[in-house]
């Protein structure tokens, strides 16, 4: 029988700096000459990572309270909406968020000026309450001036997406990013054989409570991601070959960098919020030893086409073709361009690497596992109620 | 013999001057004309690829320039902030010309500034609106 080990030897191992540590490229490429049995003798811990857009992210901020108090119940910052129905001097501030007469800067521009140090114009009114009798307010904050700044995006690091392309005769704009006409690009975004939930495709060891790196700093897990799709189809390497889980992350800005949270405005489409997420895996058994072995060529995903209603399918291509620089669709060599950051989540899962072998990162056991056999709700149009 | 990109700006006055004619002619320069854009009696703004004997090029861009046309070389029109750039690789998508590419080791960004076409759709595509040029 194969070694099996837990995660409280595993930590041992990294407090005592005697655990291997390996990203999940390097493993791949270990994987060429050795077993999974051997590489759960040889190797403690794999780092994944990921750098790309992910809308579904915000922050919620605490401002404090000012003298004399105001409930706050419209806030813009910056000129951008935030969310005023919390308590008096709470918000959230979605990436996406932008005022209709400024949509190149948005929530995630006015988190990075925040990250970055920068005074932030926080605007707010209020009815005015007995206990609350301010009406309104206009004032400059920062990062030191606000309690907490908290980042908690309820959907990121996809496992898997799907190549977009456009068939059509015109181009379209997309978050997929500039798509032009008669198939002359394709676009994808994960960083594939080093993606998070591409190297632990059951979600064994990522789950409720997993320690990971966000933004530069630690963070956690704290759900299943929205849109948790865990029965999509698969291929015979156990990957699903579209869009399927995701995370939902949380961690303390205060202590996150600019350089792995970034603003981004896509042309015609909105703004949207680059994050930097490493997971790290730690290798227990054979079985997971096998999983964060695979490599591009058996990671594949779905060519869709969305410059038609529906997006039909096109074809299926693995990774090793995507970024060779062409796929063939329709029988057409078509060229093919990443939309999220390999370079950037490279570096992520070697600054994860470092952190685990000096000891400054230990590993965590799920609290609780993600939930299985999930799947979507479409949104179906009632009748219009006209009374 | 040397191959280089100019940008040239023309002023109303000499909009209508057979320059192009000229630098063939006398120069001996092989010219490609890769962008035009030409108003009459307001301004014109050409792309050139020149090509031929470095002092040719030299004298055949000092010869344009006697005549209060602006003659630049294409990268110094070429503004892109590369300190900020995050290798998302957006820009790479659009950029038919090959100009802006993928570094298939690093996958970090690589840009030559000398097969722009000054086509402008990276300027839009950049999530992070790091690239201008000064065309017009």
């Amino acid at each position: 029988m194969s070694k099996i080990k837990t995660y409280a030897e595993i930590n041992q191992k990294l407090k005592s700096g005697k655990a291997v540590v390996l990203t999940a490229e390097e493993v791949s490429k270990l994987a060429q000459t050795a077993s999974p049995e051997e590489i759960v003798e040889r190797v403690d811990v794999v780092t994944t990572a990921t750098f790309g857009a992910m809308c579904s992210s915000g922050a919620i901020i605490n401002f404090g309270h000012a003298s004399p108090p105001i409930r706050m119940e419209k806030i813009r910052l910056n000129g951008v909406p935030c969310y005023e129905g919390l308590a008096a001097v709470d918000s959230y501030i979605g990436a996406a968020a932008c005022n209709p007469d400024n949509p190149e800067y948005g929530g995630a521009h006015v988190i990075q000026d925040l990250l970055e140090g920068k005074d932030v114009l926080l605007e707010a009114w209020g009815k005015g309450t007995d206990c609350y009798p301010r009406k309104y307010i206009k004032t400059k904050i920062n990062i030191e001036t606000i309690n907490e700044f908290t980042l908690f995006n309820p959907r990121n690091a996809y496992q898997n997406y799907n190549v977009a392309v456009n068939t059509t005769k015109k181009m379209i704009h997309t978050y997929m990013g500039t798509l032009l006409p008669n198939l002359r690009n394709a676009t994808y975004s994960t960083s594939g054989e080093l993606s998070p939930l591409l190297n632990d495709p059951d979600l064994r060891t990522i789950g409720i409570g997993t320690r990971i790196f966000l933004g530069g700093a630690q963070g956690f897990v704290v759900w299943n991601g929205t849109q948790f799709h865990t029965t999509k189809p698969k291929n015979e390497f156990g990957v699903p070959v579209t869009n399927a889980a995701t995370i939902s992350v949380i961690g303390n800005l205060k202590e996150m960098s600019s350089g792995y949270i970034q603003g981004a405005y896509y042309e015609k489409y909105g703004v949207s919020m680059f994050v930097g997420i490493g997971v790290p895996i730690p290798v227990l058994d054979a079985d997971i030893a096998r999983r964060v072995s695979i490599n591009n060529s058996q990671i594949e995903t779905s060519v869709l086409d969305y410059g038609t209603v529906g997006q039909p399918k096109l074809g299926q291509v693995s990774y090793e073709e995507l970024q060779s620089g062409f796929i063939k669709i329709k029988g057409k060599k078509v060229r093919t361009a990443p939309v999220a950051s390999l370079s950037k989540a490279r570096e992520i899962a070697g600054e994860l690497k470092e952190w685990l072998q000096n000891g400054k990162f230990e590993i965590t056991q799920p609290v609780q596992h993600f939930p299985q056999n999930t799947s979507l709700n479409s949104l179906k149009e009632t009748e219009a109620d006209n009374d | 013999m040397i191959k280089k990109r100019y940008i040239l700006n023309f002023p109303p006055e000499s909009g209508d001057k057979a320059f192009t004619y000229h630098l063939v002619k006398d120069y001996d320069i092989r010219i490609n004309i890769l962008k035009a854009e030409v108003f009459p009696g307001k301004r014109g703004s050409l792309l050139l690829e020149l090509q031929g004997k470095r002092n040719n090029i030299e004298n055949g861009v000092k010869y344009i320039q006697s005549h209060k046309i602006t003659c630049e070389p294409l990268d110094k029109r070429i503004h892109f902030k590369e300190e900020n750039c995050i290798d998302c690789g957006n820009c790479t998508a659009v950029c038919f010309a090959g100009a802006l590419t993928m570094n298939r080791e690093s996958w970090k960004l690589e840009f030559d500034k000398n097969k722009c076409v000054v086509c402008e759709l990276c300027i839009p595509a950049c999530p992070l609106n790091l690239f201008e040029i000064d065309f017009r």
